[in-house]
């Protein structure tokens, strides 16, 4: 069968020493700052994407996954401990696990999130084997308009599925998709909105943007509102959950598993939007909805297990299009076009190894994580109490070196600062900065396309909606934006994003 | 602050950036749907998001003005935050990678107010010492530690 093989290179891949040191490296970095506040996933991949360019891109990518991957455990540590999520995706498993540890049942609720992760990551990463290659298949008889078109319903989805408001959104992207055209033009090579400055001319660095717009920005919100973190944690004892909770958590870990590979897959969607889903559905499905909000072992597992594995199904869109389903796939595509890899359909045929080993790597990335998060959660628990402040200097130092590192250049430091303010000015205004580094990322491949399909169809822009394919994108995409702005839906839509 | 300010804002800042898009195209030529110049995507982009600016801003003025918190601006952490990769650009090639890590973790340690000056030098020698290690003796990044300025 041509999936075990496939498997099979995977696990050789990913059992070399080397891959394993990287991949436990990356998840215990993700673990870390999944418990840290004010640190996410997105600004770490930026932070030490310039280190990982030192390794071959498989490992690269390997310890890259991990972090994320690794982050929504974390994450879940500190929303269960004590009511504050160190992942935005892991928001809503605060409401029933904290209440749980307050009735001193911590162990149970971080079991729950353990195990149900554990077994998300397993189906995703079977999910993630299965869909992709055929995902690809399709993928390679894609011409430039259907390119354009999936591009459009991709950046189109990902403002519906976000939260907050619909139109700011379209404004970060359409902000990204521009900043992403400064430099030179491709095909006639004149320097556009570079300002005179020739540091321009191969574009903004976008490891600067990532880590202005979500490092920078970040430590600047938390600045905002530096309270006190010692806040009782208590103490984790009797891990085991007994047998009632586990077969209160086994339907609800497989609806959340199920619901966040699906969701995981829609560009926007990943890890925050699957758990807040799942845990609406587990409130709606159950018999005794008034349990939760008050410690319901289901609120904890449903969500986590959703969490994690729409992390994991993210991938494919990456992997097979080479189109990002969220922030972090876009520093992962960045990530492999600098390592000379266009990601694209052609990385399963052309890159096996890679493809089948970052794959597989997945699986044995979440073992590592049960092991590493249930027994020592001790370890975890006591980093609870690092204050903040001490953290943003080894975060800005790091992320000075990194930004400096990739074409040693001052002047992307100086662009790190900028975006950080305009990041941190957007934020403010209540602008989601997660649009505008996946417009950024597709504004170059988007004008391509168009001008491409322009050229083949001499002009005529009908190609878009004459060709079956791109037509039908293009009519999804523009569904979605009129689902969105119906009233109606639009009020549901804020209730989603609100269960607290 | 209202939604109403804060949103409008957010239009406004939307449209002062698009008109910035837009001089920036003037200079460019556009081509034609067929053969598009460089001009061309950029001009609609530059267009849609002086559009989208003023819709939000329309859509803030019909709103209903209900107060919001919002927290005050943290401006000795945005002064300094803003100023460490600066500084770090200005000094690491004249001073040198370990001069430059110094500068950069003692400027950012002060940007909360509940650093004490103790507590800010051991983080300093800290991190310096884990990033030379890191950085230089790890991974071997070709940056000078001690830059000409110095020597």
């Amino acid at each position: 069968m041509e999936l075990i093989d496939n498997l099979a290179l995977g696990f050789a891949t990913a059992l070399t020493f080397n891959n394993l040191f990287y991949c436990f490296l990356g998840v215990l970095l993700g673990t870390l700052i999944g418990v840290l506040p004010g640190i996410g996933p997105t600004a770490t991949i930026a932070m030490l994407l310039p280190v990982t360019f030192a390794l071959s891109p498989v490992t690269s990518l390997i310890m890259l996954a991990g972090i994320y991957y690794g982050a929504q455990y974390g994450g879940s540590t500190t929303a269960i401990l004590i009511n504050l999520p160190g992942e935005s995706s892991s928001a809503v498993t605060a409401i029933d696990g904290y209440q749980m540890a307050r009735q001193g049942r911590a162990g149970p609720a971080l079991a729950a999130a353990a195990l149900g992760s554990f077994f998300a990551g397993s189906v995703a990463t079977l999910v993630l084997a299965t869909a992709a290659p055929a995902l690809a298949d399709v993928a390679l008889e894609f011409g430039p308009a259907e390119y354009f078109s999936l591009m459009v319903l991709g950046l189109v989805s990902s403002v519906a599925l976000a939260h907050g408001s619909v139109v700011k959104a379209l404004g970060m992207i359409v902000l990204g998709l521009l900043l992403g055209l400064v430099g030179q033009d491709v095909n006639s090579g004149i320097p556009r909105f570079t300002m005179g400055f020739p540091e321009l001319y191969d574009g903004v660095n976008f490891v600067a943007v990532a880590v202005g717009v979500f490092g920078i920005a970040e430590i600047l919100r938390n600045l905002e509102t530096e309270q006190d973190r010692d806040v009782a944690v208590q103490r984790v004892t009797n891990i085991l959950p007994s047998w009632e909770d586990l077969k209160a958590m086994a339907a609800p870990v497989v609806r959340g598993t199920v619901l966040g590979s699906a969701l995981g897959i829609l560009p926007g969607g990943g890890a925050i939007l699957s758990s807040f889903a799942a845990y609406t559905v587990e409130k709606k499905l159950s018999k005794t909805p008034e349990r939760f909000g008050k410690g319901a072992i289901e609120g904890v597992a449903a969500p986590e297990s959703a969490n994690n594995a729409g992390a994991q199904t993210s991938f494919i869109p990456m992997l097979t299009l080479g189109i990002p389903a969220n922030p972090v796939m876009a520093l992962m595509i960045g990530a492999l076009i600098i390592q000379g890899i266009t990601p694209g359909p052609n990385v399963a045929t052309d890159e096996p190894a890679l493809f089948w080993g970052v794959i597989v790597s997945m699986w044995i990335g979440n073992l590592m994580l049960v092991l590493l998060n249930l027994p020592l959660i001790g370890v975890w628990v006591r980093l609870l109490k690092v204050p903040y402040y001490v953290l943003f200097p080894a975060i800005l130092a790091f992320s000075a070196i990194g930004v400096y590192s990739i074409n040693s250049n001052a002047f992307d430091l100086y662009a790190v600062a900028v975006f950080g303010i305009l990041g941190y000015v957007l934020v403010k205004l209540d602008c989601e900065p997660a649009p505008l580094l996946l417009g950024f990322i597709l504004g170059p491949m988007l004008e391509e396309h168009l001008r491409r399909a322009m050229i083949i169809s001499r002009g005529d822009p009908s190609v878009f909606v004459t060709r079956p394919l791109s037509g039908v994108l293009l009519l999804l995409a523009a569904a979605i934006l009129v689902i969105v702005f119906m009233p109606a839906i639009a009020k549901k839509r804020e209730q989603v994003f609100q269960e607290d | 602050m209202t939604n109403r300010l804060r949103d409008f804002l957010a239009g406004a800042i939307f449209i002062v950036l698009g008109l910035v898009f837009v001089i920036g195209t003037l200079g460019l030529e556009r081509g034609t749907a067929f053969r598009m110049g460089p001009g061309y995507f950029p001009t609609v982009l530059a267009g849609l998001l002086i559009l989208i600016g003023v819709s939000i801003a329309v859509q803030a003025a019909r709103e209903e003005a209900v107060p919001i918190t919002m927290h005050a601006v943290p401006w000795r952490g945005l002064v300094l935050i803003l100023a460490a990769p600066v500084l770090f650009g200005l000094t690491v090639r004249g001073l040198g990678l370990l001069p430059a890590i110094v500068i950069v973790a003692a400027v950012s340690s002060f940007a909360s107010r509940r650093m004490r000056p103790a507590l800010a030098a051991a983080i300093t020698v800290a991190l310096t010492v884990f990033c030379v290690l890191v950085f230089n003796v790890g991974l071997g990044l070709p940056i000078r530690l001690i830059g000409p300025w110095l020597s």
